[in-house]
């Protein structure tokens, strides 16, 4: 249709229409629409979006609903709403056309009024007959609205397709080839051994091969390869055949594995190392909840438990230490410490991101859609957002000591040495005190020889007692003046400071204190928000979960957060399987088979395998919720081992590569980027886990953090090299590099991050001071470890840093720059001096050298920015 | 929504989204054709990804740029924008106790607060005789130019959060500011230059860099902080010893490799790779050339105050600290460069309008510095034909109470506490009808009485300058179509030339 034009509607009153359903007159007609309209297609959309909230299944305004068929066409309190043919009896056209303030739908404040272009359809929808198919929508039982959706129906029991195809490696290939058989296309080859080898190492640890691990496994390849073709059935059964498997269950033991695959889970935590807002304090101690998670990924902790202890760890019964502390999860919310705000505000707030989050991360829901009225487009109504967020309105946030068992033994040895100097101190302290008679004898024998001065700033009283010889003194006296002694004795004195000082360097217990949840004592009391206001109270309500998912059945009288987490993992429940597994895919491929990691509602993107996630999710049950099972079992597939080379002739049909005809290839993660230079150069520091880390910054990045207040203390080496994921994240001024390569600014949950590609990523990786150090770095080591010419040169840095070797027209290009750089330096021995790191004076003494060191550090800086160095093929 | 209308938004979607831009296209392939490097092997059809292409609006915009004048703290109206002489006749005096019912403050105790007389003068200036406060002569000598708003209206009374309502429309963290929104619907028009340049002066503002965060959307659109002086964009100098010469046969070798791999792999982001390390290398001299200001007259940087040795005395602990005003004046210069070169929003953050105590002292002090600059700006934009299409902003997150401050444990009350119901803003240029006010608080200043403009309506009208239905511009994150104006916003007319 053409646009209407930009003049209004006349006015109808809904009063006048009521009196007389006849002569209707628009000046200006909305123009109908040419063509046959859908009901789906066309009406439903408007429907659900302007008039679902009071005329649906959550609410029934004038006793109208309109979500299903029979009660649309059956109409409300004040008559039929539609009628077919007849727009001037239609109530719902007459109240979404007109213009009066008292019966215009929507209701002036309570939502958008319809487009001319909307009415327009609502008018030819029912000039045509208002044809409301059967089936569309639900029925008077109260279905709710989108309850038949997919994604909340039960896991499917699937049995793979059953193919007979020498592609296939195990059942998800069945799944995938189908799909590519249908659409009459050929999966990719498999990937090359180096890049596969690479592709793993990357996707299972953020890692690249060193060249010794490579050429082990390359070489492993190479036979098995070999045995294949040569029809050699021993050899081909043997170990070197298995090397793939080898090389996964090798990386899957690594201990980065749990940096790699934790550094997901913090993406959904939101993980950071301070406060936010505007004072945005460092939490000293939040890297205790992400040790805990490296650990958990590490040794595998089910899924089903690694979400209990995180949610609930400090409800389980004898809750361990590890148990509470895993329920950090939720203390990464913000905290808002500027003067004069509303703690209660802010703690309401805390608790609506952790519905928020809790919804994303395990059931794929927007729930925080119906913080303000039900959700548009899903089954879950505001009371029901309340109802989740009551199980966390309960949850108070403590910080517990949770001392590492190292830091314990070293406490209590320390502790005990102490005591023990303590007691050898008193046991002076007691031999002095009996020796006082002793001295004072002494003392007074001395005083009695001094000058009258000496005495004149005594009391009294010890005065008098002095004056009168020792046997003669009253046991007043004699008493009175042993004590006065006791103060200036100088021995006692100094063996009494001395203990006294002492006492102050006692061992202090470790510091450390994890951010945890403990459960309110008396339990607060919830209610809706009227409209998303906490200061506006509506109905109260108890913790609960979401009605169109699986049976609540919690083992608590007050239902708590144990009894939300149990749910949420449920063999029954439909979401938390088919979303994690999902997530696990979409690290694996670059891309969810539902897209939308995020949203597995009615908005979400449908998944480009359904029968596929469904038998996925039910193998991840059925593997005992083991990460390492189903990462293994995925890149064991033939789908996963195929080239990430684009196909052109699919480009037009299929760009986005939905039927999986090849595998992806993406931009790493901004820490992976890190992780590349510093393996790649050597630097790499591999300590797992312990606090965060300070790389250099420029002291004006640091400024624009409150006041001046960040204190960014560069660590030294070897924790400089630390791998990315350890960069203490300060909100407010999150470190560089890792914003600029789409790193979440983790204030709230994130399920994908984005893949930009920016001249600012160029500029980083040029002439960062970190990056050129490494390519300095790498220099030496090429210098240092490979034969000394510059072909070699050339293939020892492909291998380090792209673990293959260069092709000829790579060879020729890059030993054309070499040259190229050569006469440069040559002629400017100051600049090669500096960029190979040297001093003038030593650049000096070994001219050859430093142009050497500058040439190849400039060419690794080359090699290391790359596309492909930092793209996962 | 009908076929047609679906189809076009479709084709809108996929405008701002995807590659299917044709105009993008183009302007894409003429920045390659100008580096020759369409003839090395990375197809045209490949680089059809740069999202920063230039887009055209919904309808012909008013405004090409912005510069956005952030003056973070919250800066007091009372005593710059809105006169209220019955305020000076109240001073001392305790407000009805209806303006105070069930209303938050930050430090205030309402029990025993009384109203606070403005120190200032108000002159009257232009034939419009809008009145401005005797510590703003320069941009009242401009004010036939300026819209000005005293009845702006916001959400929260707390700095960070108010700053996040201020750049984007929400006050929680995670969404998009206005640059970013304005690059996603319109691209950059720099080639040289990223489209969203953020500047500072003094101390941060409190918000840091989620003020200029591009939120959901991918950080292509996020601002790009430079420094006015030294190296104006981090990492943008090449490492000791790698000279320009070095620089460009590392860099022609890289773009050989790139390109020998594209021809293999033949995926788009190689060659959007390529595009990129070439804009960097342009941005190396780009930026240079930007900071140096040897190139202007003396007239012009004496206009800016560019070189003022006032504010450099750390003592005064005002304002930010030393060299402040100098800062401010090159930042005002730099977003005029910034604006000739095709840059599409430029925010300037001071930091320091923050009065709760000293507010005489600290307002004359902050005005010494930003007075001066602004109005030279304004002037040299006009004399130059960019006033017409560069949009002049300033705002603060929220405005001051009419009441003293009186905190516990403050001895005298010489400040003001925040104060979201009523406060002002104002815009120049880019569409924008000069010379006027819009809206009227009480005679107090404490409640807005006409044409109230809330913060999703300010930003509606801005959008609207630049072309855009604010309620069509928006970007699908976590199963919604998410927008500015967050669910609000009505574009206010009587703004509007």
């Amino acid at each position: 249709m053409t646009t209407p034009p930009a003049r209004r509607i006349v006015l109808v009153t809904l009063t006048t229409l009521f009196a007389l359903q006849t002569s209707i007159a628009f000046a200006e007609e909305p123009a109908a629409a040419p063509q046959r309209i859908d009901f789906v297609k066309h009406i439903q959309p408007i429907l659900r979006a302007k008039c679902y909230e009071c005329h649906g299944a959550e609410a029934q305004e004038a006793g109208l609903r309109l979500d299903y068929r029979a009660a649309g066409l059956g109409g409300g309190d004040n008559g039929t709403a539609i009628v077919p043919g007849k727009l001037s009896k239609s109530l719902l056209f007459l109240a979404v056309a007109g213009d009066d303030e008292d019966t215009k739908m929507p209701p002036e404040d309570e939502g958008e009024p319809l487009t001319k272009e909307e009415v327009g359809l609502v008018r030819a929808w029912i000039e045509q007959g208002a044809n409301w198919p059967v089936g569309v929508d639900g029925d008077a039982s109260g279905k709710r609205l989108g309850a038949d959706h997919w994604a909340f129906q039960p896991l499917a029991h699937i049995a793979p397709p059953k193919l007979n195809d020498p592609w296939l490696r195990n059942e998800i290939d069945a799944f995938v080839l189908r799909r590519l058989q249908r659409e009459g296309v050929q999966p990719s080859p498999q990937a090359e051994p180096h890049v596969l080898i690479r592709r793993l190492y990357l996707d299972l640890i953020g890692l690249p091969p060193t060249p010794q691990e490579l050429n082990q496994w390359l070489q492993q390849a190479k036979q098995a390869a070999n045995a294949i073709s040569k029809k050699d059935a021993p050899a081909a059964q043997g170990p070197a055949a298995q090397w793939y498997e080898q090389l996964v269950d090798h990386l899957l033991k690594s201990p980065h594995f749990g940096e790699r695959w934790g550094r997901h889970w913090l993406d959904l935590a939101r993980y950071a190392d301070s406060d936010g807002y505007e004072k945005d304090l460092p939490r000293p101690y939040a890297w205790k909840w992400r040790d805990w998670v490296i650990n958990a990924v590490n040794r595998d902790l089910p899924f089903d438990q690694f979400t209990i202890e995180q949610l609930a760890g400090d409800l389980l019964p004898g809750a361990t230490t590890e148990q509470r502390t895993a329920t950090g999860f939720h203390r990464n919310t913000l905290t808002n410490r500027e003067g004069g705000v509303d703690q209660e505000e802010y703690r309401i707030k805390a608790v609506k991101d952790r519905v928020y989050t809790t919804s994303t991360v395990w059931l794929g829901l927007t729930a925080q859609c119906a913080e303000c009225h039900s959700h548009k487009f899903d089954p879950i109504s505001q009371q029901e957002y309340y109802e989740l967020a009551a199980f966390f309105n309960n949850a108070d946030e403590i910080d517990i000591a949770t001392p590492t068992p190292g830091e314990t033994a070293a406490y209590q040895q320390a502790k005990a040495k102490f005591a023990v100097q303590q007691k050898e101190m008193q046991a002076k302290i007691a031999a002095a005190e009996k020796s006082l008679a002793e001295r004072q004898t002494a003392w007074e024998t001395r005083l009695a020889a001094a000058a009258t001065a000496a005495r004149k700033d005594l009391p009294e009283n010890i005065l008098a007692a002095l004056n009168i010889p020792a046997d003669q003194r009253s046991t007043d006296q004699a008493s009175a003046l042993l004590a006065f002694y006791a103060k200036v004795d100088t021995e006692l004195l100094a063996l009494k400071k001395a203990a006294d000082e002492f006492g102050k360097k006692a061992p202090k217990p470790p510091a450390a204190k994890s951010p945890v949840f403990a459960e309110h004592s008396q339990p607060r009391e919830n209610y809706v928000h009227q409209r998303g206001d906490f200061r506006r109270p509506g109905q109260t309500v108890q913790a609960g979960v979401l009605g169109v998912l699986n049976p609540f059945q919690p083992q608590h009288k007050q239902p708590n957060r144990l009894d939300l987490a149990r749910w949420l993992v449920d063999p029954a429940n439909p979401l938390t399987p088919r979303v994690a597994v999902n997530r696990i895919w979409q690290y694996l491929f670059g891309r969810g088979i539902v897209e939308t990691t995020w949203d597995f509602g009615t908005q979400g993107a449908p998944p480009t395998h359904p029968e596929l996630l469904d038998w996925l999710a039910g193998e991840y049950l059925r593997r005992g919720w083991s990460r390492k099972a189903m990462i293994k079992l995925i890149v064991s597939s033939a789908a996963y081992r195929q080239s990430s080379v684009a196909r052109p002739e699919l480009e037009t049909r299929d760009p986005k590569n939905d039927a999986i005809a090849r595998q992806n290839r993406f931009r790493l993660d901004a820490e992976i980027v890190r992780d590349q230079y510093l393996t790649a150069s050597g630097l790499l520091y591999r300590k797992v886990g312990g606090p965060g880390i300070y790389p250099a910054l420029p002291a004006d990045v640091a400024a624009l953090g409150y006041a001046g207040s960040v204190k960014w203390r560069p660590s030294k080496a070897p924790d400089k090299y630390r791998r990315g994921m350890y960069i203490f994240f300060l909100r407010s001024v999150p470190y560089p590099m890792l914003t600029t390569f789409d790193a979440p600014e983790s204030s709230v949950v994130s399920t994908q991050r984005d893949r930009s590609n920016t001249p600012l990523q160029s500029l980083t990786l040029l002439n960062d001071p970190v990056f050129v150090e490494c390519s300095q770095a790498l220099a030496r080591r090429i210098l240092d470890e490979a034969p000394a010419d510059a072909n070699a040169r050339i293939d020892y840095v492909f291998r380090l840093c792209l673990a293959r070797a260069p092709d000829e027209f790579e060879r020729a290009r890059l030993t054309q720059l070499h040259d190229q750089l050569l006469k440069l330096y040559e002629a400017h021995a100051d600049s090669a001096a500096k960029m190979a790191g040297h001093t003038e004076q030593a650049a000096k003494e070994n001219q050859p050298e430093a142009v050497a060191q500058a040439v190849w550090t400039t060419l690794a800086r080359a090699i290391m920015n790359l596309d492909e160095f930092v793209t996962r093929e | 929504m009908n076929p047609l209308q679906e189809n076009m938004l479709q084709s809108r979607r996929g405008f701002f989204t995807s590659a299917a831009s044709g105009l993008g296209l183009a302007a894409m392939a003429s920045f390659l054709e100008d580096d020759g490097l369409l003839a090395k092997g990375a197809s045209g059809g490949a680089l059809a990804n740069n999202p920063l292409a230039p887009k055209l609006a919904q309808f012909a915009p008013k405004a090409k740029s912005c510069i956005f004048f952030f003056m973070a703290g919250g800066p007091s109206q009372v005593d710059l924008f809105d006169p209220k002489p019955q305020l000076t006749k109240l001073d001392g005096q305790k407000l009805p106790e209806s303006f105070t019912k069930d209303v938050q403050f930050a430090f205030l105790q309402k029990e025993t607060a009384r109203a606070m007389a403005s120190p200032r003068k108000f002159i009257r200036h232009g034939e419009s005789g809008v009145e401005y406060s005797d510590l703003l002569p320069h941009i009242g000598s401009c004010a036939d130019d300026i819209c000005m708003i005293r009845s702006l209206h916001t959400d929260v009374f707390n700095h960070h959060p108010a700053q996040l309502m201020m750049e984007t429309g929400v006050p929680f963290f995670g969404r998009p500011s206005v640059g970013s929104w304005l690059l996603y619907g319109l691209g950059s028009e720099s080639r040289n230059l990223p489209g969203y340049v953020v500047l500072t002066s003094g101390r941060g503002a409190s918000g840091g860099t989620t003020l200029w965060s591009s939120g959901f959307l991918p950080s292509t659109y996020a601002g790009v902080l430079f420094r006015n002086k030294g190296e104006p964009v981090l990492n943008l100098t090449n490492p000791p010893g790698v000279s320009n010469q070095v620089q460009r046969v590392s860099l022609d070798a890289l773009r050989d490799l790139n390109g020998h791999r594209y021809d293999k792999i033949a995926d788009q982001e190689i060659a959007s790779r390529i595009a990129s390390y070439e804009l960097a290398f342009r941005m190396q001299s780009a930026a240079p050339e930007l900071i140096d200001l040897s190139g202007e007259t003396k007239e012009t940087l004496d206009a800016y105050g560019v070189g003022r040795g006032q504010g450099d005395q750390k003592g005064d602990g005002r304002g930010g600290g030393g060299g402040v005003f100098d800062s401010f004046s090159r930042n005002c210069l730099l977003a005029r460069r910034l604006v000739e070169r095709g840059v599409r929003y430029v925010p300037i953050f001071h930091a320091s309008w923050d009065h709760h105590s000293n507010l005489n002292q600290g307002l004359s002090h902050n005005c010494r510095m930003a007075d001066q600059p602004i109005g030279a700006l304004l002037k040299d934009l006009k004399q130059r034909g960019l006033l017409d299409s560069t949009l002049v902003v300033w705002v603060g997150e929220f405005g001051r109470t009419p009441l003293g401050e009186n905190r516990k444990g403050y001895k005298t009350v010489t400040g003001r506490d925040h104060h979201p119901f009523a406060f002002s803003a104002w815009m120049a240029g880019g569409g924008v009808k000069g010379g006027q006010v819009v809206g009227r608080t009480d005679e107090f200043g404490w409640n807005i009485v006409e044409e109230p403009v809330h913060i999703n309506d300010f930003h509606a009208t801005l959008l609207h300058l630049f072309g855009f239905d604010h309620k069509k511009l928006v970007y699908r994150f976590a199963g919604l179509d998410i927008r500015l104006t967050n669910v609000a916003g009505n574009v206010v007319k009587k703004v509007l030339a």
